[in-house]
């Protein structure tokens, strides 16, 4: 069998180490998620009211942020801040603010496009039958747009904690830079150990992703 | 219409990016002018705090990098670390990569970067560099196949590999705009990209280059020095004078007990060997080629 350097990652602490800078990319893609749903349903359903100005400031904060990549956002919250108004955020808090704009502002558009594809007749029959405005979206529209929903919801947050991979740039050390410290700290010893730990950190993603579709596959599955 | 208002919507949320993003930026310029609140620490807060941030590499082998007990280790960690020792502080090590060394430095969330940061005019404009503790040139490697020693021998069709972001980078675009380039953000994808023959050869800084053709059979360093001589030193945000001059003041102390001799048997001669040692090493400040002259801005204008 070739040497894959699979050695080195049971060396000293690494596959420890690893597992520490999975913790702080799941802690910081966790938290941001958590914002994201909350501030991005309520973001979504403000969407639907038909008021100009408001439309066009969210709609105005999702390109900004669609438009802008990760990265710069990153830069410009982690570098910027301390710049204009001398904030000193830590990388971690940073990297969460910069999540949880990102995560508000895609959700806000998921959840909107799940509202406007329950067709009219749900409202007007909703209506009909003499629910109350908040009654219709309680009971008639949100179980029914949650569920188409999930999906597009899965696919952003296993999106959000493989981009984690770039806080690397505001010195957050998360799994991707310890395995990169990894592999370059046994260079010259074992040159191959790239295949080996980026094998670990391919396993500890997909350890972590594969449940969370799990989970939505039986969300769906129950809800449909 | 329709269609319209959509283009005119778009125009709009463009022209009002480029309006927040150019607000930004002259606003941090101003701040930057007027320094009323520096963005650095005094020698004497950090003393006070009992702490110093320093820049360091955690994925540059042997400068600066994390062995597997989780310690930051190397040339540069290793004089980081005395530093600690000498201000009676602790140490906050904070990984730094190449593109954000100076961005650290000019929002002072570090207090020194000791990242092999090698020493340029235009980066002097922005930070300021304490004396030198280290040489460095840039090398050439190339398989033994096709040994290239000058870079006139680069045919039209040849590439040659560089690392985004390094000083071989600079150097090849400034110096000879006809050579084709390729491009990597890490070592390792430069080093297949050699070892795969996607290029006639690597450049990179000399004692990268000198380590690779040691440890690899079959290529060799044909040019172990272009272009000038450049020098590693400590870096510390713009202004920060007192910072500045004490570290100046231990690096020319330590010259007494041979230091940075001693740091480079410690952590770069199983890499390098040993007879590079009076090549690279740079003690008290003074570079061999200009003794007794502390200033060394000058010396990259040869």
């Amino acid at each position: 069998m070739a040497d894959l350097g699979l050695d080195v990652l049971f060396k000293g602490r690494n596959f420890i180490r690893l597992l520490e800078g999975l913790g702080v990319a799941l802690r910081i893609s966790l938290i941001a998620i958590l914002i994201s749903i909350v501030f991005g349903t309520l973001l979504g359903i403000l969407r639907q009211r038909e008021n100009l100005l408001l439309k066009f400031i969210m709609r105005l904060y999702l390109e900004v942020i669609r438009i802008l990549p990760q990265l710069v956002l990153l830069f410009i919250v982690y570098f910027g801040t301390t710049r204009s108004f001398g904030w000193d955020l830590s990388g971690e808090a940073a990297s969460i603010i910069v999540f949880a704009l990102w995560g508000t502002a895609e959700m806000s558009d998921l959840v909107r496009g799940a509202l406007t594809s329950i067709s009219v007749h749900q409202y007007e029959s909703a209506a009909a039958l003499g629910l109350s405005g908040a009654h219709i979206y309680l009971y008639v529209i949100l179980p029914q747009a949650v569920r188409r929903l999930i999906p597009l919801l899965i696919n952003l947050v296993t999106r959000m904690i493989k981009t984690t991979s770039l806080v690397l740039m505001i010195g957050v050390v998360e799994i991707l830079k310890v395995s990169q410290q990894i592999i370059e700290a046994n260079r010259m010893k074992s040159p191959n150990a790239a295949f080996g730990v980026y094998l670990a950190v391919f396993v500890l993603y997909f350890i972590v992703c594969w449940p969370i579709s799990m989970l939505a596959r039986k969300l769906e599955k129950r809800w449909g | 219409m329709k269609k319209l208002k959509t283009i005119f919507t778009l125009i709009l949320t463009f022209t009002l990016v480029l309006s927040l993003g150019s607000c930004g930026e002259s606003s941090g310029k101003d701040t930057s002018n007027s320094s009323s609140s520096a963005v650095y620490r005094t020698l004497d807060e950090i003393k006070k705090s009992g702490k110093i941030n320093i820049g360091v590499f955690s994925d540059k082998n042997p400068f600066g990098y994390v062995d597997e007990s989780g310690e930051y280790q190397g040339y540069d960690v290793y004089f980081a670390r005395r530093i600690g020792k000498d201000l009676g502080v602790d140490i906050n090590f904070v990984s730094t990569e190449a593109a954000n060394r100076v961005e650290y430095l000019e929002t002072g969330k570090v207090d020194i970067i000791l990242a092999n940061f090698t020493v340029t005019d235009e980066r002097a404009q922005k930070v300021d560099f304490a004396l030198p503790y280290m040489n460095v040139s840039l090398g050439v490697v190339s398989p033994d196949s096709r040994v290239i020693t000058d870079l006139s021998q680069l045919g039209a069709n040849d590439e040659v590999i560089v690392i985004s972001g390094t000083t071989a980078e600079d150097y090849l675009i400034k110096n000879y705009p006809n050579i084709k380039l390729q491009k990597y953000d890490a070592y390792a994808n430069a080093k297949n990209a050699l070892e795969n023959g996607n290029a006639a050869a690597w450049a990179n800084d000399n004692t990268e280059v000198l380590a690779y053709a040691l440890q690899n059979k079959g290529y060799k360093v044909g040019i172990p020095s272009l272009g000038s001589q450049d020098t590693i030193a400590p870096a510390v945000s713009k202004g920060n004078e007192t910072l500045l001059k004490w570290i100046n003041d231990e690096i020319r102390s330590l010259a007494s007990e041979n230091f940075f001799h001693k740091d480079y048997e410690e952590t770069l001669a199983d890499t390098y060997g040993k007879e590079h040692e009076e090549k690279l090493v740079v003690e008290g400040g003074v570079t061999s080629d200009k003794k007794g002259d502390p200033d060394v801005s000058d010396s990259s204008s040869s």
